[in-house]
């Protein structure tokens, strides 16, 4: 008896070391295209150029590739300004639409409830780039391409997004109604229950959807660099460095791209490991209700 | 099993939509007759105000002193009339034809400003959804009028506009919280997919570019030059959905099970430091993709880290071609989507796992399963049921997964086997974007836009039927 304990004591302990061994080797390939990436951003570009080399470990390391970031004749400034600018009016904006949608959609019934659903449901089954050359033309007919196409990013990106009310609404319906009920007797008004009572209740979802909406912009290549054909004052970053690292001296732009990359991710990062409890809480809700 | 059954009942299913389909839209026809003889009624027992807002709309309210509404509805209808006799009603003459003669020169050489297809398709549709809209405020002007007669005549008082106004914050305040976001979804996701469905049928590409060249509607051409081997780019298309579909199949289920596995192995007893091991993971999610994946991109170049160092410790003589063979593009591809997708499966499943009552576990393992036996009777069939749905949206967001193609390496290398210039790890809807911002050729690019929809249409009916979650929403107790 007492020699079967030990045995599966130690079977234990082997099932543990080789899941650590596991879990170490998996970190490593998991966080290894980071490292490389921060360290080829200290690459120095007057001794070593900013190409592709064929080692990891920088021989000289220097602050060159951000020091070219932080010239304004350089524009990445600029860039990074108008993404935060698209992010923050997505976060604002698009959270109000999608709180009205959800709330109307959880607690009110009237007529075509149930075909608005089915329409939204409908149309998002079509990929959203078909229909980028009708989109373009309508900015274009509002004066929201090329310089004004900050504003035109913002408009394009809110003007739908009362269609991703799924994880809200889910959650909406998870507070009980007859809380609703008990205001409306109350006295209080539709939109005094939904400003005073829903909103506040609802503190994850709100951030959760304000935080999906700050992070979309800083992905946003394909329409961006569409509406912003060919006026480099108008990129956000991901546009610009796409170009960065497509056009032929990408060589020379390799470790700009590095040192640009880690400006933009690290603030990124450090938001959603910040806000990553209410992400999952998103991601999760969203994922069991689908 | 279950999902055995559930799939044989598909066909069986099919028939029932098709004939809740037919009831539908029976019970429309009958709607229909029933709204149009109301209308008469209404007419026929209506007094003069209700009559003559039948013309002129917010008539009967404004002579009933409802001014919020009458003042509305009259609005509307003068800015409809003003739009269809300045703007409206000349594009929807010429929407059959799509315009006859594009810009040119007139014969002394001046320049002759003719039809523009794209604002004729584009207007056009536009004002057929406008009338369809004022049709149904038209009605709406009649049925207020019927109420507010049958109140009257009950002795009741009317709703004032204060009381109007202030229902709008209270029992019509869906109206107000909707009026904006459908707006926006009707402007610019509705109209440009009407849009888009329209130009599939007709020939809008390099060659018919208005002003100048005008383009007009084909039938189902486009469809048929899509879908035959002969002439067409059949082969194409098929072998690039068969290969979305690939892609779709193991993005999804791939990550899913890896994920689930990465969730568990950090979920183990016994395992310290839970919250940093998670954090290494979460990181790849966190950071913007367009920086990790054109960083990987260029780690698996041919000149990359990668290829770089094995050719230095001598395990390869020449560069691996990650990116240049189709297979190994495509091995290569699924492989980075693993890096990216196994940390978000694991965030959802470690909440979930967590949620597993112990003790199911605990009475298992007094019945002397092992760790395997309890994954598959226990976790695995919760975890399905969960996360059914979400495998769904998984499945068919994939199938459109734009930035991991696009950004990795463009749908490349090329091909000879394919046609229309797709590449061998294109998805179709990397296809379509190149379609429409290298070649314009809009005409397809919509017509796999419709397939694409198909597709996803289809598999989601399909699922959906299967789930056992959506049947039965207290299934797993």
């Amino acid at each position: 008896m007492a020699k079967e304990k030990k045995l599966r004591k130690q079977h234990k302990k082997l099932d543990l070391t080789l899941s650590y061994i596991l879990l170490t080797v998996l970190s490593i390939f998991w966080m290894l295209p980071f490292i490389g990436l921060i360290l080829q951003s200290f690459r120095s570009y007057a001794t070593e150029y900013g190409g592709m080399v064929a080692y990891l470990l920088p021989k000289q390391f220097s602050l060159d590739n951000y020091v070219f970031l932080f010239q304004p004749e350089n524009k990445f400034l600029r860039w990074y300004g108008n993404t935060l600018i698209i992010a923050s009016a997505c976060a604002i904006i698009q959270t109000l639409v999608i709180l009205c949608v959800s709330y109307v959609l959880s607690r009110m019934r009237f007529h075509g409830r149930k075909a608005l659903m089915n329409i939204i449901l409908v149309l998002g089954m079509f990929p959203g780039f078909l229909t980028m050359i009708c989109l373009y033309f309508l900015l274009k007919e509002m004066g929201l391409t090329q310089a004004g196409a900050i504003p035109g990013l913002i408009l394009i990106s809110c003007a739908s997004s009362g269609m991703g009310y799924y994880v809200c609404k889910g959650f909406f319906d998870t507070i009980p109604k007859s809380l609703d009920e008990a205001a409306r007797i109350d006295g209080a008004s539709r939109a005094k229950i939904f400003v005073q009572m829903i909103i506040p209740l609802s503190k994850p979802i709100v951030i959760y959807t304000a935080l999906m909406g700050f992070l979309g912009p800083w992905c946003d290549y394909v329409f961006a660099s569409y509406v912003a054909f060919g006026y480099s004052d108008s990129y956000n970053v991901a546009v610009a460095m796409q170009r960065w690292i497509w056009t032929n001296d990408y060589q020379g732009y390799f470790t700009r791209f590095c040192a640009g990359g880690v400006l933009i991710a690290v603030p990124v990062t450090l938001l959603f490991m910040a806000l990553q409890k209410y992400y999952v809480e998103g991601v999760t809700g969203g994922a069991v209700k689908g | 099993m279950n999902i055995v059954k559930a799939i044989k009942n598909i066909p069986s299913g099919i028939v029932k939509k098709g004939k809740a389909a037919g009831r539908a839209i029976a019970g429309f026809c009958k709607w229909l007759v029933n709204d149009i003889k109301d209308i008469g009624v209404t007419f026929k027992n209506g007094d003069w105000k209700t009559r003559v807002s039948y013309l002129i709309m917010g008539f009967g309210p404004l002579m009933r002193r409802q001014y919020l509404r009458g003042i509305m509805l009259l609005l509307f209808e003068i800015v409809y009339i003003f739009y269809m006799v300045g703007f409206g009603g000349s594009y929807l003459t010429d929407f059959g034809t799509l315009g006859t003669r594009g810009r040119g020169f007139n014969e002394d050489g001046t320049v002759y400003y003719g039809d523009n297809s794209f604002l004729i398709l584009l207007f056009g549709l536009m004002t057929i959804c406008y009338t369809l809209i004022f049709i149904f405020v038209w009605r709406v002007n009649v049925r207020q009028n019927k109420e507010a007669q049958m109140l009257l005549a009950k002795g009741k008082k009317l709703p004032t506009s204060g009381q109007d106004f202030r229902s709008l914050f209270d029992k019509h305040f869906d109206k107000t919280l909707l009026a904006l976001p459908v707006t926006g979804i009707a402007v610019f996701t509705a109209l440009p997919i009407l849009f888009m469905i329209c130009v599939a049928f007709t020939n809008y590409d390099f060659d018919h570019q208005p002003p100048a060249r005008l383009f007009t509607w084909v039938g189902l051409d486009n469809f048929k030059s899509l879908l035959s081997w002969g002439q067409g780019i059949g082969s194409t298309f098929f072998s690039v959905l068969l290969w979305t579909l690939i892609w779709a199949f193991f993005a999804t289920f791939l990550n899913y099970f890896l994920g689930m596995g990465l969730a568990m192995l950090i979920n183990k007893k016994g395992i310290k430091f839970k919250k940093m091991w998670r954090t290494i993971f979460v990181i790849t999610i966190a950071v913007p993709q367009f920086v990790s994946l054109l960083y990987v991109s260029k780690l698996f170049a041919g000149d990359g880290l990668i290829n770089s160092y094995l050719m230095q410790w001598g395990w390869i003589s020449k560069p691996l071609p990650f990116w240049t063979n189709g297979t190994w593009a495509k091995v290569t591809i699924i492989g980075i989507n693993l890096w990216i997708g196994i940390p978000y499966l694991m965030l959802i499943a470690t909440g979930l796992l967590m949620n597993i009552p112990e003790d199911l576990y605990e009475s298992a393992r007094i019945d002397g399963a092992n760790r395997f036996q309890m994954f598959r009777k226990i976790t695995l069939p919760y975890m399905l049921f969960v996360t059914g749905p979400y495998l769904l949206t998984s499945f068919t967001g994939n199938l459109n997964n734009f930035n991991v193609i696009y950004l990795l390496n463009q749908g490349r290398p090329g091909s000879d086997a394919l046609g229309a210039k797709a590449g061998t790890t294109d998805l179709l809807i990397t296809w379509l974007y190149k379609m429409t911002v290298n070649d314009t050729n809009y005409k397809l690019a919509a017509a796999i836009g419709i397939m694409v929809f198909i597709v996803t249409a289809v598999i989601s009916l399909v699922v959906y039927n299967v789930l056992p979650s959506v049947k039965d929403e207290e299934g797993f107790q």
